[in-house]
């Protein structure tokens, strides 16, 4: 047999079923996994041994019984954006240090209540302000990929770089992550994972570290797109709690895998050639369109011509709300307090020591942007941009069932070698950040490696809450490209 | 559209977040660097675009006018730095 840790979610699912092996002992592999490889990647930032036992043992139960639910027994990583009662919860950042919340987030307590089974809390940049994990204050994720022939330590991608590590070294079946302008798309894309970003509104929001609540949304990172449709289904609900939640039934993602494209026309934006594109993304992009040409799918250019305004946009948008949500880290109510000689020097000491160098730059540009007399100029314009952005896809969505781009400008970069610049850093997010200023369904499925031997994906854009399409074209990339290539264990103490 | 030193030092204020001098040089050149870039947005006439407010219409549901939560002051206080007798403690504000 094949080592548990191996399996897909799925197969999981089935072997669990029919008995094969228990949700404790798939647990336990689990745990040995971590345990050997947490020194070297850094992933995980929380790992809950016992507690996972203790819900893998509630899981057998549950199996002879016969009342599994979906995901009964499997084991997942949980970023650490969600709250988890009674397990410390900080968004990776010092300010939010020991924090231990006493609720649960509403996607972690689905998953929980479908027999999950939590492993523990995953690294992400701190706040989820990142595209590289290097911004978190319990040190960078490696990614379990390296470059042919050198060991430098490469980025798993960000801000969900502890999700994409994790499950591309195979330490859990699947983990939460968030998106709020590329953060699932990103690292899924550079550890050969599959990551979707559900339509605005698709998760609730309710217990997860707000960054910029219009455009902040919760998915799965997985192995494959089957599993990434299995954990979607589970994570997406209505939520009374969070008003912007949709109150419409979740379909059934995975019933849409296999479905096949004959008789989808699929939409290549002509705005996504940007300048200086590295050749193998711009070679890659037309492997897909002939994939799913091969496979049946019609093929229409389409013209998204705000394209290049989503990134400046986003970056009033996003420091803004952000500024905004993180007024409330103030040293009296949670986290760190460090001492003044009156309340405000207690506040301005307590949030200079607490926030890193990133989060500081995003809340003063935030707060810049919506200071007295600059509102209309910024925030407004950003959120009229958006406007326009959306009309954009709107009428190519009237020609066209799903919209082919790369997910990122190239594969992952070394640790450190893009920290100087913060402009640099955020053209990361040039392809994915129009999906969240236009609130619609993105995912990326790896579609082949680069040539430094390291992974690329495609990204994959649908109309609103039409999921159910990016999960049959994703399996559409994922048939053609064929089993994808996995990371050669550097990292396990054993190996 | 710069961001000069003295703009630096009152949105830290704004924002409640003691910097060094050494980090207000940095963020000036940051700061303006980004809001630089931003600035290309200006290219884009704008007069008569509605803001975007969400994805798809939808109508907000209301719930009851009722309790759905309370008798929870542990919970709430269960975090803070500093407690005392069911009140968050801060430094000394009215003299």
């Amino acid at each position: 047999m094949a080592k548990l840790t191996d399996l897909t979610l799925a197969e999981a699912r089935e072997g669990l079923k029919t008995k094969r092996f228990s949700a404790t002992e798939l647990a336990q592999a689990h745990l040995d996994a971590i345990e050997a490889a947490n020194a070297a990647l850094n992933a995980f930032n929380l790992v809950t041994p016992e507690h996972a036992l203790d819900m893998a043992k509630a899981s057998d139960a549950r199996l002879k019984k016969g009342e599994a639910g979906a995901l009964e027994g499997i084991p997942l990583g949980i970023k650490d954006l969600f709250a988890t009662r009674g397990f410390r919860t900080t968004a990776c950042s010092h300010i939010l240090d020991g924090f231990t919340p006493t609720y649960e987030s509403t996607v972690t307590g689905n998953l929980w209540r479908e027999g999950a089974v939590m492993l523990g809390k995953l690294n992400n940049d701190e706040f989820a302000m990142g595209s590289s994990n290097e911004t978190s204050y319990y040190g960078p994720v490696v990614s379990p990929w390296r470059r042919k022939g050198s060991d430098a330590k490469l980025i798993p991608g960000g801000s969900s770089g502890g999700s994409s590590a994790a499950v591309a070294a195979r330490l859990c079946m699947g983990a939460t992550a968030t998106d709020t302008g590329g953060s699932i798309r990103q690292p899924a894309a550079v550890t050969g994972t599959v990551g979707i970003k559900p339509t605005y509104g698709r998760c609730s929001r309710w217990g997860i570290v707000a960054f910029a609540s219009s455009l902040d949304q919760a998915g799965p990172i997985a192995r494959d797109v089957r599993d990434a449709a299995i954990l979607l289904k589970a994570m997406a609900s209505h939520d009374p709690k969070d008003t912007t939640s949709v109150d419409a039934p979740v379909p059934d993602y995975e019933a849409a895998v296999g479905k096949g494209v004959k008789g989808l026309t699929i939409g290549i934006p002509k705005e996504y050639r940007v300048d200086g594109m590295a050749p193998e993304i711009e070679a890659l992009w037309q492997q897909g369109v002939e994939w799913l040409k091969a496979q049946g799918a019609k093929i229409k250019e389409v013209s998204l011509k705000h394209t290049k305004y989503a990134l400046p946009s986003y970056y009033i948008v996003a420091p803004a709300e952000a500024s905004s949500n993180l007024a409330r880290y103030d040293g009296v109510r949670y986290g760190l307090r460090m001492p003044g000689s009156d309340v405000t020097s207690m506040y301005e000491n307590t949030r200079s020591a607490g926030f890193g160098a990133e989060v500081k730059r995003r809340i003063l540009i935030g707060t810049y942007v919506l200071s007295h007399g600059y509102y209309d100029a910024y925030y407004l314009k950003a959120q009229k941009l958006r406007t326009l952005i959306k009309r954009d896809f709107d009428e190519a969505f009237k020609e066209v069932d799903a919209i082919l781009t790369p997910t990122t400008p190239s594969p992952a970069f070394a640790i450190g070698e893009k920290t100087g610049d913060p402009l640099e850093m955020y053209l990361n997010d040039i392809f994915t950040v129009t999906v969240n200023m236009a609130g619609l369904p993105g995912m990326s499925v790896p579609a082949g490696l680069s040539s430094e031997g390291t992974p690329l994906g495609l990204q994959l854009i649908g109309k609103p809450f039409d999921e159910e399409t990016l999960f049959r074209v994703g399996r559409a990339i994922e048939e053609a490209a064929g089993p994808s290539a996995r990371p050669r264990d550097w990292w396990s103490r054993a190996a | 559209m710069s961001v000069d030193r003295a703009t630096v030092h009152r949105i830290a204020k704004l924002a409640r977040i003691a910097i060094t001098e050494e980090e207000a040089e940095r963020l000036e050149k940051e700061l303006s660097g980004i809001l630089d870039w931003v600035a290309q947005l200006d290219e884009i006439d704008t007069k008569d675009v509605e803001p975007m407010t969400r994805v798809v219409a939808m109508t907000m549901r209301q719930r009851k006018d009722e309790v759905t939560d309370g008798d929870c002051a542990k919970d709430i206080l269960k975090n803070a730095p500093s407690t005392d007798d069911g009140y968050f403690v801060v430094p000394k504000i009215v003299e």
